[in-house]
């Protein structure tokens, strides 16, 4: 069945293949940054070459009891369970804001603990459950 | 079986069959649908928002599906000269890209709500973009090389340099971070699903799988009656 066309065919393709793989692999690992849509706390505290005036993206959930809300602004924690960065924010709420949820805040670092952000995300997880069946667990977990 | 798919006995497809296939996919997607947008609860965080969901994920699904046999029927088209692979690939397209682009638009609506937006340039979000641009380009090498040969070549090339972008979308969530969230149903690990909503999810996949074979079929006769009627003008 494989003739000495198919086979020198199939090489090539595989040679061709193998190297695009490997140059993909290049440009993915080396373009790391541009790719993220967002640094958790724990990469913000260990980044090496912070820019203060740019604008940069935060994420994580936000914790517990940490949202404060001002009169012109709300201040929160973003926390990825290892490290924090407080977040204060003027602005539209998205409606799935709320705490021990994931969120995304998009502005300017002052520095590393603390972020000024001009737009929140609010992050979906990848659970879906039925409020019964949550209420349910809770009522039990009580 | 699979003879069936050759040029001689595609044509005489049973109409009988055809028919059979087109109430099976009637009725999964009938049921899923009811499930979908009625019988099944919402959710906890998302309330309603949810039930876009059981569009997006399957065409999400089928978007891919579809792109990666494209990629593996033109690089064993090159390799082993299988004159109907480039037809059948050709017959996938069309309904490929219209996947893509019910998912990105499913996905934006349901994005509004429960991020706060319309579209983030995120790596999920803009490779499957990148897939649907992928899927044009692929349709505008056949439609606009008037050449037969010469536009299975530049079509097969574009399938096979998109394919490598399918393991970036699939894995985008784990390798980058992500607003998309990850998967919910993997190989390795239990659902994040609840069966609740697992059940209907799964009947539209079917539906939506049947739908995307009834579709290439039909798609898949007349590019085969094309073909043979090019071969003979080209003789005469």
């Amino acid at each position: 069945m494989l003739s000495y066309k198919v086979r020198s065919r199939f090489s090539f393709f595989l040679f061709i293949i193998l190297s695009l793989s490997f140059l993909i692999f290049i440009v993915l690992s080396s373009l790391e940054e541009s790719f993220v849509y967002f640094f958790s706390p724990t990469e913000i505290y260990n980044k090496e070459n912070l820019t203060f005036n740019t604008k940069i993206r935060v994420g994580g959930l936000v914790k517990e009891n940490s949202i404060i809300k001002k009169k012109e602004s709300i201040d929160f924690i973003i926390t990825d369970l290892n490290k924090e960065i407080i977040v204060t924010y003027s602005g539209h709420i998205p409606n799935l804001f709320s705490e021990g949820k994931g969120v995304v805040a998009e502005g300017k670092l002052q520095d590393k603990k603390f972020f000024i952000a001009d737009k929140i995300l609010a992050k979906h997880d990848e659970n879906y459950m039925p409020r019964e069946v949550r209420d349910a667990l809770k009522n039990t977990s009580k | 079986m699979l003879k069936n798919l050759f040029p001689n006995k595609i044509l005489s497809f049973s109409n009988k069959l055809f028919s059979f296939l087109i109430s099976l996919m009637l009725l999964f997607v009938f049921v899923g649908l009811i499930f979908a947008l009625f019988l099944s609860p919402s959710d906890f965080t998302q309330g309603n928002s949810v039930r876009i969901m059981y569009v997006h994920v399957p065409a999400s699904f089928m978007a891919l599906g579809c792109f990666a046999f494209m990629g593996i029927a033109s690089i064993c088209a090159l390799i082993f000269k299988i004159k109907i692979l480039p037809l059948m690939a050709k017959s996938l397209a069309p309904v490929g890209s219209v996947f893509a682009l019910v998912s990105i638009v499913t996905g934006s609506l349901w994005g509004k709500p429960t991020w706060g937006t319309w579209w983030v340039w995120d790596a999920r979000l803009t490779s499957m973009l990148i897939l649907f641009i992928f899927y044009i380009a692929y349709m505008s090498a056949w439609k606009f090389i008037d050449n037969y040969e010469k536009a299975n070549r530049v079509s097969s090339i574009i399938a096979i340099i998109g394919s490598f972008n399918l393991p970036v979308i699939k894995y985008s969530v784990d390798w980058w971070n992500t607003l998309h969230q990850t998967s919910s149903i993997t190989l390795t690990s239990t659902p994040t699903i609840h069966y609740t909503m697992l059940i209907p999810l799964i009947i539209m996949f079917i539906g939506t799988i049947l739908y995307t074979l009834i579709v290439f079929l039909m798609r898949y006769k007349i590019e085969i009656m094309k073909f043979k009627l090019d071969k003979r003008n080209k003789e005469n």
